[in-house]
């Protein structure tokens, strides 16, 4: 029996160094795993491996010491709850999320987002390297969307009404940027320093700060490795689900279309500027 | 806005997150609907969690004050 190891890569089987044993990614959406799931995927590391997974840094999961006469029961077990291989190589990997919504500093339902754009974009090839994906449900950024070519943000928008105002202090104590101000009964807000992370509206006791809406932000070309780069915030603030999702989509063709072999999208961005993806593809 | 009148008073200076939280929430449990409670925090994490986690739970916030390094919280339960 023979394998192609490029075929295999591109669809979660990593070679070990030891001969014939692969580490098996698994498609994982933003760490969420069902219950029913994890007794399957206990005997599956039992029956086909070495009784052990290993959590990554994406929050996938690998199952190492697979040999690969195995690939296909493993497959075939794998899909009896849901689970399917993921992706490694040049394609679109692992989509991270925190728990969103649930968590009390969350603005977006990240876990949602991240489904759908795995439903859309999950394992895509034809990419000049590897494209990681992050979204994080507020400016807290604990999924680190800042690491990620392609990175997404929940943000609030605000509104002030001075009438329901009683000048407590509150927003100008909570707030992380120090945006807002107080002298004698008026408040000074500067919204350029603002990073809408809404702690002055969950704070706010009479209601004057007011929730207007949530929305995203989009950073891009961030990445890890040997030469570490954080993404550059590309658009401040994206109103809808839709269009979000539409410009992630625009993402994933600019850097099909427009990367050379090799490059990681950050590359890409700087060699043609960010107006130029901008231009050519948001609008 | 005119003084109301506390029911019930509760100080959680050096008292930390999440406890004071906790503790804050054990007492409105005790309290009646509508009953006041007078909460003392620190500046700093305290002041900025507690008063989001009370609004979370559904209590009204009346006032929240600043006394040099501590805040002063109105909760009014419902």
């Amino acid at each position: 029996m023979q394998y192609n190891i490029k075929e295999l890569k591109g669809s979660g089987f990593m070679k070990q160094k030891e001969k014939d044993l692969f580490s098996v990614r698994l498609r994982v959406v933003g760490g969420y795993i069902q219950s029913r799931q994890l007794p399957k995927l206990a005997e599956i590391a039992n029956k086909y491996a070495r009784g052990h997974v290993h959590l990554t840094t994406r929050q996938g999961i690998e199952i190492p010491y697979v040999h690969f006469k195995d690939f296909e029961n493993l497959k075939k077990e794998l899909a009896e709850v849901g689970l399917e291989v993921g992706a490694c190589g040049p394609r679109v990997r692992t989509i991270t999320a925190c728990q969103g919504k649930i968590c009390s500093h969350g603005l977006i339902d990240s876990q949602k987002i991240a489904k759908k754009i795995d439903e859309r974009l999950f394992g895509k090839s034809g990419l000049p390297h590897k494209l990681k994906i992050g979204i994080t449900g507020c400016p807290n950024a604990c999924i680190k969307p800042q690491e990620n070519d392609i990175g997404i943000m929940g943000i609030m928008s605000k509104t002030y009404q001075q009438d329901l105002c009683n000048f407590c202090g509150l927003c100008v104590e909570v707030c992380p940027v120090k945006a807002i101000k107080i002298k004698k009964e008026k408040l000074e807000f500067d919204e350029n320093k603002c990073i809408g992370c809404g702690d002055c509206v969950f704070s706010c006791p009479t209601g004057a700060w007011e929730k207007v809406g949530e929305g995203y932000r989009l950073f891009l070309g961030g990445k890890m490795g040997k030469f570490p780069k954080l993404g550059i915030k590309a658009i401040d603030f994206i109103y809808s689900e839709d269009e979000l999702l539409r410009i992630v989509e625009q993402a994933f063709k600019f850097y099909k279309k427009e990367g050379r072999k090799g490059e990681r999208f950050r590359d890409t961005l700087e060699r043609l500027g960010l107006e130029y993806f901008i231009g050519r593809y948001c609008d | 806005m005119n003084e109301v009148k506390i029911d019930e008073r509760i100080d959680l200076s050096k008292v930390i997150c999440p406890m004071n939280f906790v503790k804050t929430k054990l007492k409105l449990e005790e309290m009646k609907q509508g009953q006041i409670l007078e909460v003392i925090l620190d500046d700093g994490e305290p002041i900025k969690n507690v008063p989001r986690a009370v609004k979370e739970e559904g209590h009204q916030i009346l006032k929240a004050e600043k006394m040099g390094e501590h805040w002063r919280l109105l909760i009014k339960k419902t």
